[in-house]
């Protein structure tokens, strides 16, 4: 489904992700390991289009995407969360989220002004929608709660819940644990089942805690200093002598 | 009077949201505490009451036997009350040795150069890096920064939000591993908030546990880690019946 | 307090939530539209001035408080609102034309200044915009053919639907009309998804570009939107001064402007009303001072600027969310007599973060 062939991006000099190449397939669960600053977020930053690729290329559904513009790869049915959250800070959930049905507008300015019905119509939908991702991921609670003055593991999954209001196809989740206690992780990958096997979604996961990778995930892509060590099934790569020594330690 | 820090019946509030509901707690000298609880429970809260950032409503926190309590931060500070805030807010143009004497900021001394050199000793790393500006540190190389930073304040209390948050597991030992140091060869008294509580449980003495702003839960860490619900909602060890009731969502009612 | 049972999602896109708001929206109807039977002509058409400001607020808040980009150029587009209306009526067009023209070609004049501007935030965007402001200003004085340079520009008399627009009650009723469109419009604007797509530009470019938000066009949308309805004040303010000369729009305009829009309180079109009646009417409350103050302290050169400036500054160290903000204070008290807690509008102390200049 999604095809990164020798992407390779260097900042300043310094190379952040060296030739790196993998494929995710259809409705798996894919995570990336890999000690801090290896590089895992930066592919994201590739996949998602925020960075440019110095050389190779990503392909997505059998298109190439390595040049598309950044608002485009919504559309396309890509949606992602961000290492340390960012949200809409000053905005409630709900609007959050409604900002996250954006790319199913079919409505256009003019008619946005003069709010015709259609416009109504669209709200309705919209609005149906994101109770359904509210009720998915049991945010009811929060729904009219101002972003800022969340706590930071809620934070975490308000982004999970807007990046599902975008219907994606496949889905890129950087750290969703991180900031979560071990029950909330718990929830977390019981959610990941329902997103993958409910709402047929691929997921990508940038993960450090290696109980929920091991859970939650089909494969697992090893990285250390922007180089890819292995790929292969949790259990594999967990017990890689590359890995244990650059990620879990000894 | 051995607590070097004392919190009695701290209420804090966010605007309308009462954050922290009457909390008491002590902090001895020379030991590792820890605060546990959900995401919400109010721990950063403690810290930012205890650091000045935030004001309480009501109640007293005594330190060394004086009451710091809405006071400002810098003053808080100046008394070797050292933050370490959540996601670490290094200043992100600065270098990373700007950012270690930003740290030393309020002190007069002659001493800066010798705890840089302290600093470099516990964090190798930062020295490499010693002229880069601190937003192109990667996450774990920003949290060593800020504890760094913290420890050039030459603190006798050092406040710790969060530090393994986004953390590979092998650094997470890591930072544990320096917390327990700074606390026995500099004889820095910590107060360490953690989602980790496997990590926290396993380097603390005294642990509290927080929910919906109050304390439920003070003890020992070794009895704490032996305790079945800590074991069961903190540190995620639970038999595989309990975990397939669970999946139908039956929700938490005791939150 | 009052709780709104809500049985359809409806009831949150609604503009009026609970019959409260009907009631006390209709009262402040009733209040303006019998205005002229019992104001006196002079107030009268202060308060038509305070409509014009209004809707020109309301440009300014969806640029400023909505989408987070400040200008510092607002006379500019005033003026061009102005100018354009003057000259059209002037070439023989009827006043309905003439003012949509008005409204349309200063919102081109939008999309135009914001080509450059998309680079640019804070600071940066503030210069980009006064210079814009500048460049406005010296065409008004050296294009003599059209504007009348220094000498100004008579704005010719209008009339619409066979009615005298020079007469103070007409007129104030077309201000109020057209300033009750505005709001609707704006409302329309925020409760649907462009409105939203502003927002999220405003909060974090980055993840508003994840969403699938075109940043660039976005942002020209809201200058576009922001330029019109100050356009259209413009037009109507032109009838409101009846002559034009590039001194009615400087930078002094432009600062009135903002400072309605933060005074009234950013991110709310109530602040807007709150911030026009307090701008249109504070230069008479200056007058009114004047009377009673020695003729030393009166007769500063500059003193009005000054009292802006100092108003402005104490809003924003005291009153951040405006009087918006805090007549929602008040309005608690009263909700929750005998039970207010000061507690809960105790400011926590804040702390800036590092803004990325860029």
């Amino acid at each position: 489904m999604l095809a990164a062939d020798n992407i390779a991006v260097s900042f300043g000099g310094i190379k952040a992700v060296k030739d790196v190449s993998f494929n995710v397939e259809r409705g798996e669960v894919f995570s990336i390991i890999g000690p801090n600053g290896a590089g895992k977020t930066t592919i994201f930053n590739l996949i998602s289009r925020i960075y440019d690729v110095d050389h190779g290329s990503v392909t997505f559904d059998d298109k190439d995407i390595t040049n598309v513009p950044t608002h485009a790869i919504a559309e396309l049915g890509i949606a992602r969360t961000f290492q340390n959250t960012e949200l809409f800070e000053r905005e409630t959930v709900l609007k959050n989220l409604l900002i996250g049905c954006h790319i199913h507008r079919k409505t256009n300015l003019l008619k946005d002004l003069l709010f015709l019905p259609s416009v109504r119509v669209q709200e309705l939908e919209f609005r149906r929608a994101v109770e359904e991702v509210i009720d998915l991921l049991d945010l009811q609670s929060y729904r009219d709660k101002v972003i800022g003055n969340l706590p930071y593991g809620v934070r975490k999954m308000v982004e999970v819940a807007r990046a599902l209001c975008l219907k994606p196809k496949l889905l890129l989740l950087d750290e969703p644990s991180s900031g979560l206690n071990p029950e909330e992780t718990e929830d977390l990958s019981f959610w990941l089942e329902d997103i993958k096997e409910d709402l047929g979604i691929t997921v990508i996961m940038v993960e450090h805690d290696m109980n929920l990778v091991s859970r939650a995930s089909d494969r697992v892509m090893a990285l250390t200093d922007g180089a890819l060590i292995t790929i292969g099934t949790p259990a594999e790569v967990q017990n890689h002598p590359e890995v244990l020594r650059a990620f879990l330690g000894d | 009077m051995s607590a070097l820090l004392e919190l009695r019946n701290i209420e804090t509030y966010y605007g309308p949201i009462m954050a922290i509901r009457g909390i008491s707690m002590e902090v001895p000298e020379g030991k590792i505490v820890t605060l546990l609880g959900a995401n919400g429970a109010g721990k950063t809260t403690v810290l930012k009451t205890i650091s000045g950032a935030m004001d309480p409503l009501r109640g007293t926190i005594t330190y060394r036997g004086e009451e710091i309590q809405t006071r400002d931060p810098d003053w808080v500070a100046r008394k070797g009350i050292a933050h370490v805030p959540e996601g670490r807010e290094v200043f992100p143009f600065l270098s990373v040795e700007d950012n270690l004497r930003m740290g030393a900021f309020t002190r007069k001394d002659g001493e800066i150069g010798k705890d840089l050199t302290l600093v470099y000793g516990y964090f190798p790393i930062l020295e490499e890096l010693a002229k880069t500006q601190a937003e192109y540190l990667s996450g774990g190389q920003q949290q060593m920064l800020a504890i760094g930073r913290a420890l050039m304040l030459r603190p006798q209390l050092m406040l710790l939000d969060e530090p393994s948050l986004g953390l590979a597991p092998k650094l997470v030992h890591e930072i544990a591993e320096i917390i327990v140091r700074l606390n026995k060869e500099q004889s820095v008294t910590m107060l360490l908030v953690e989602q980790n509580a496997k990590m926290a449980l396993d380097i603390g003495d005294l642990g509290y546990v927080m929910e919906m702003g109050r304390i439920v839960m003070e003890d020992s860490c070794e009895r704490l880690r032996n305790a079945t619900d800590i074991q069961e909602f903190y540190l995620g060890m639970k038999d595989e019946g309990v975990r397939g009731r669970r999946r139908w969502k039956q929700r938490k009612t005791w939150r | 307090m009052r709780f709104v049972r809500k049985t359809h999602y409806n009831q949150d896109i609604q503009l009026f939530k609970h019959n409260g708001q009907r009631f006390w929206y209709g009262l402040l109807a009733v209040f303006v539209l019998s205005a002229p039977l019992w104001l006196d002509r002079f107030y009268l058409g202060e308060l038509s001035l305070v409509f014009i400001y209004a809707i020109a607020g309301i440009g300014l808040m969806l640029l400023v408080g909505y989408t987070g980009l400040v200008s510092l150029g607002h006379a500019a587009f005033l003026a061009i609102g102005a100018y354009t209306h003057a000259y059209l009526l002037g070439s023989g067009w009827p006043f309905p034309a003439a003012i949509i023209g008005a409204a349309s070609l200063t919102a081109f004049v939008g999309i135009i200044v914001a080509i450059p501007a998309l680079r640019m935030t804070g600071i940066y965007l503030a210069i980009a915009t006064l210079a814009f402001a500048v460049i406005v200003e010296q065409v008004l004085t050296h294009w003599q053919s059209v504007t009348g340079g220094y000498r100004g520009m008579l704005v010719p008399d209008a009339e619409l639907f066979g009615l005298d627009l020079t007469t103070p009650v007409i007129f104030y009723f077309l201000c109020l009309l057209m300033l009750t469109i505005s709001l609707l419009v704006a409302l329309n604007l925020l409760r649907s998804s462009s409105g939203r797509a502003m927002v999220a530009v405003r909060d974090s470019e980055v993840s508003a570009q994840s969403m699938g938000i075109h940043i660039a066009s976005t942002k020209r949308m809201a200058f576009a939107i922001s330029a019109g309805f100050t356009g259209l004040a413009g037009a109507l303010f032109a009838h409101k001064i009846g002559y034009l000369s590039p001194d009615a729009f400087t930078l002094l305009t432009s600062i009135q402007l903002l400072l309605m829009v933060v005074v009234g309180g950013l991110g709310s079109l109530h602040g807007v009303i709150f911030g026009a009646i307090f701008i249109g009417l504070l230069p008479q409350g200056i007058a009114l001072l004047r009377d009673v103050v020695p003729p030393a302290i009166a007769q500063i050169p500059g003193i009005e600027p000054g009292i802006f400036g100092l108003i402005l500054v104490l809003f924003l160290i005291y009153e951040p969310l405006g009087m918006y903000g805090r007549w929602q204070k008040i309005r608690l008290f009263f909700e929750e007599f005998p039970l207010y807690r000061k507690a809960t509008y105790k400011r926590q102390k804040s702390y800036l973060r590092t803004e990325r200049l860029r």
